[in-house]
């Protein structure tokens, strides 16, 4: 991973990015998948699932400057979205009974729920997964940043949000499967979940679709666009005195972080096999912010890179030292904002500044060595 | 001194702003208190008057900033009260801050680039930009920043923001351009070179209405002066003409007694 | 009716325990801009201060003096963790909101742990004192009281805020730099030591607040985040650093969810009540108040 990482610091240059950009695929697409087990790319599946969250974040927040604390509501959006289809599929393949999900039959419900109806089909259900959490969020973020609501408030609120979403989800058991959730899923799109090729095969798709999701930030934030956004983090008033309406930027790419979330969910399903609250809820969705403080909330692939870390060090740390981890991680969140607001992006710059101001002034001290001694 | 005379009298461009009747108000304070403003196209108009006056409530009404509690401000024949803030903008109407606000992040040839884009649909604005645009370059070139473009706004000088200011605003190409003092904080030659950005604006066919508090430069640089107190306009005219009222020399210097403000009334009345 | 008057009680318990975690919020919110996320760990901090008192302190056989005892000092406790925050990190942070929100969550994940590490995962259940045993039935309602204490706290918590902030120099101190920090300060007031009295107070009314959650039912490590949201939702509601605000925030968010249950169930109720909050915004944003300023810095 720290490679992975080294590959994306903060750059400028269009062919600089293509040689890092070329890199990081070829080393998603063939490294990965040649040097790590079926177990281990699974799990980097899963991390891959987080960074186009953390991308969504880092374009939000980074960028727009919204601290989207409740990000966990529109990745279970997309999430329970894809469940249901699969678990739609699953029972309409069963041969007999009332072709229901299995969690419906056991809480006694009947028939198949309105809402569930639609996700029947595929083409509607992927559509849902993007476009659910875009309308919720460009529907919530309107009303929000039209009444110039913003900073904390708008952090605590995003985070109401997602308190909430994750009450409704248990409470409602018959429709969401409550506390337990979606489970025992079996295949997705003609995959078999339970066979390690098919599993290779979806890991190479969530790749696929972490390297679009990615491009597709970058080209925001490179555009013009992404110059207004900027420009509404840093004083939106002024923004609003040169002709642009800063709520419509803002929601903007509120929505855009949520229609990353949704398809990290949706990808989450096939690739972990569950979609519950527990995922979702206050605590989940801050540590998606976590991820991106510590890779460096204003570069999107340290961002990325940040879920990518976090989520390794959490499986491999949490399992050795439970109760270390807890601590560990409340302590990095509290010196990575408090004293290293950039993340790794500035450490890693950081880093290379100096190496290059250290071989360039080896490279002018070469000639006159006596001096060297002196410094030193 | 004489003023540059383009459209100095009222006939020549018709009005183009019209304020009637414009009260606001501040927890029972009225700041602008039934004001009545008629702007011409092509003037430079100057507004002056004692601290507290309702010069930049005034500016703040008319580009949304604050609510009227009453009163009309119709541009170019459109009401504007009741509009956003950015809609007023997209009218034709520019204006900049007493304490200059730009994007320190972005560098300065990015800070006009936004501004130059406020028109442009979504499509557009979400490519890149290539280069500076004519209209970028023509407008960092009117304040003189065309060398300093790569560099971070958040680096210049509040001279330079200013500048840069005024920069963004130009390159929208507004009909009506608001000024809140623009030359505070600028060395004499500075202003000078202001006082001339603001005249050739005009003759471009931009009107101007300028806040400013150096009589010097408003002598040098109005076709019309208004001047306001206590929320309300005390009179009208060429600099002379307010330079002769009686009112004006009474506001500046307060009753005989009084001694407070005599210098501006002595720089008023010179 | 008897619906109705139930409901309300109702309404005004969770009202009254609403309002005694978001005063101190308001607090340190409205004076300070500081959104202390770790506020909810002092609630719990102060619940765990009545157990400690009642099991390891004086056991069993002395349960209301331990309790009597406990409200002093689970405002200490709050208090003093209160402050060690505020010197460590928060005032490197000023000027740093939603930074500070972040750190103090990482403090809050930290506290819940240390928690867990010293009281175990499973919750514990604090006795009630005798006297508060028990309740009446007034019009058919009938008012246990434990929760007719919580409400008769907020009362007295209230009244002593209210003649600290109107009758104590340092409480006149307080609203100054509240209103308007610079001028406090040119004015000759010292704001950091404000501040951390402040943070003191605010932080002291959450571990009381954590001893009347010890009345409602058992506490484990992670009650804190059970509050926080619904308290941090009373102060937006309310505005900001509104005491009076607060409390008609509290109260109507209390009713709302009270009543909403009733209709509804109550996890949609949790949802309707967010969905008011954001059309109640429509309305009164907290923008409301613009002060005014030559610029837009």
């Amino acid at each position: 991973m720290a490679t992975m990482a080294k590959l994306f610091p903060a750059g400028s240059g269009r062919g600089a990015f293509l040689v890092r950009f070329t890199l990081a695929a070829a080393a998603l697409l063939l490294v990965a998948p040649a040097l790590l087990n079926d177990f281990r790319l699974n799990l980097l599946a899963r991390y891959l699932c987080l960074a186009i969250i953390a991308v969504g974040i880092g374009l939000a927040w980074g960028q727009g400057g919204m601290l989207v604390l409740g990000q966990g509501l529109f990745f279970g959006l997309g999430g329970y979205a894809m469940g249901m289809h699969m678990k739609l599929e699953e029972a309409a393949a069963l041969p007999s009974g009332p072709q229901l999900p299995d969690f419906m039959t056991w809480s006694g419900v009947e028939s198949l729920p309105w809402l569930w109806v639609p996700f029947r089909s595929a083409a509607f259900a992927i559509a849902a997964c993007v476009l659910v959490p875009m309308i919720v969020a460009a529907v919530l973020g309107t009303l929000i940043f039209r009444q110039r609501v913003r900073g904390a408030y708008f952090a605590i609120l995003s985070q109401a949000m997602a308190a909430a979403f994750v009450i409704v989800l248990i409470g409602q058991q018959g429709l969401t499967g409550g506390t337990n959730g979606l489970t025992n899923f079996r295949s997705f799109f003609g995959l078999q979940l339970s066979n390690p090729d098919d599993k290779r095969l979806l890991y190479l798709f969530v790749a696929v679709v972490f390297l679009a999701v990615f491009l597709i930030a970058r080209q925001l934030v490179r555009s013009r666009y992404g110059k207004v956004l900027v420009a509404c983090r840093d004083a939106e008033d002024r923004v609003r005195f040169l002709g642009y309406d800063p709520t419509r930027v803002k929601v903007l790419a509120y929505a855009g972080a949520a229609g990353m979330a949704g398809l990290a969910g949706a990808l989450y399903v096939p690739v972990v096999g569950i979609m519950s609250p527990a995922l979702l809820g206050i605590v989940p969705s801050i540590e998606m912010v976590i991820w991106v403080a510590l890779g460096g909330r204003t570069v999107l692939a340290w961002a990325a890179a940040g879920a990518i870390i976090v989520g390794w060090a959490r499986t491999d740390l949490s399992e050795r030292f439970p109760s270390g981890w807890l601590y560990a991680q409340g302590a990095l969140f509290i010196i990575v904002i408090a004293f290293a607001p950039k993340g790794l992006a500035g450490v890693s710059e950081e880093l290379q500044r100096r190496v290059r101001s250290l071989l360039s002034r080896r490279r002018s001290e070469t000639p006159a060595p006596e001096r060297v001694k002196v410094a030193a | 001194m004489s003023a540059p005379t383009a459209g100095a009298s009222p006939a020549a461009g018709g009005a183009l702003l019209e304020i009637r009747g414009l009260k606001v108000v501040f927890d029972g304070f009225h700041a602008v208190d039934g004001v009545d403003l008629t702007v011409e196209q092509n003037e430079v108009r100057f507004l002056i008057g004692p601290n507290g006056a309702g010069k930049t409530t005034l500016v703040d009404a008319i580009t949304g900033l604050v609510k009227p509690a009453a009163g009309s401000i119709r541009f170019e024949g459109g009401e504007l009260v009741k509009r956003r803030e950015h809609q007023i903008v997209r009218a034709g109407v520019g204006r900049t801050f007493q304490t200059p606000t730009v994007f320190e992040q972005l560098t300065v040839l990015e800070n006009v680039d936004v501004a130059a884009s406020f028109r442009l649909g979504l499509p557009q604005l979400l490519r890149r930009p290539r280069g500076a645009t004519p209209a970028v370059t023509a407008a960092l070139e009117a304040v003189g920043l065309d060398a300093l473009g790569d560099a971070q706004a958040g680096t210049l000088s509040h001279g330079q923001r200013q500048w840069l200011e005024v920069a963004m605003v130009l390159c929208q190409g507004p009909r009506l351009l608001l000024l809140d003092e623009p030359v505070a904080g600028m060395t004499g030659e500075e202003r000078l070179r202001t006082g001339e950005l603001i005249t050739r604006i005009a003759g471009e066919g931009t009107t101007v209405l300028v806040i400013e508090h150096d009589m010097d430069f408003v002598r040098r640089f109005a076709t019309r002066v208004t001047v306001m107190h206590e929320g309300r306009i005390l009179t009208e005219g060429t600099v002379s003409e307010v330079q002769q009222d009686e009112t004006v020399r009474e506001v500046y210097l307060g009753r005989p007694r009084d001694a407070r403000g005599a210098g501006a009334a002595a720089e008023v009345a010179s | 009716m008897e619906v109705f008057l139930s409901q309300l009680f109702i309404g005004l318990s969770v009202a009254s325990m609403l309002l005694l975690v978001a005063l101190g919020l308001t607090f340190t919110f409205g004076q300070m801009n500081v959104i202390n996320m770790a506020h909810g760990e002092f609630v719990m901090a102060g619940a765990y201060t009545t157990y400690v008192l009642q099991t390891s302190v004086f056991g069993t056989g002395a349960v209301t003096l331990a309790f009597g005892l406990s409200l002093p000092l689970a405002f200490l406790v709050g208090g003093v963790l209160g402050l060690i925050l505020e010197f460590t990190l928060i005032r490197r942070l000023h000027g740093r909101p939603l930074d500070t929100l972040l750190v103090t969550w990482g403090v809050s994940l930290m506290l819940q742990q240390l928690a867990r590490d010293i009281f175990g995962a499973p919750n514990v259940q604090v006795k009630a004192p005798s006297f508060l045993e028990g309740g009446i039935t007034v019009a058919g309602v009938s008012m246990p009281y434990t929760r007719l204490f919580i409400i008769g706290l907020v009362v007295v918590a209230l009244l002593a805020i209210w003649f600290y902030l109107s009758k104590l120099p340092a409480g006149r101190r307080m609203r100054a730099v509240v209103q308007n920090r610079d001028l406090a300060a040119a004015s000759g007031v010292r704001t950091p030591h404000v501040d951390r009295l402040t943070f003191f107070i605010g932080s002291g009314l959450a571990g009381v607040a954590g001893v009347a959650v010890t009345l409602l039912g058992s506490i484990g490590p992670t009650l804190g985040t059970n509050y926080i949201i619904d308290a941090f939702l009373v102060v937006i509601v309310g505005g900001l650093g509104q005491l009076r605000g607060a409390i008609v925030a509290a109260i109507a968010l209390g009713l709302a969810n009270a009543y909403l249950e009733y209709w509804t169930d109550a996890s949609l109720a949790k949802a309707a009540v967010f969905a008011l909050i954001v059309v109640f915004l429509q309305f009164r944003p907290q923008g409301l108040v613009v002060t005014r300023r030559r610029g837009l810095a």
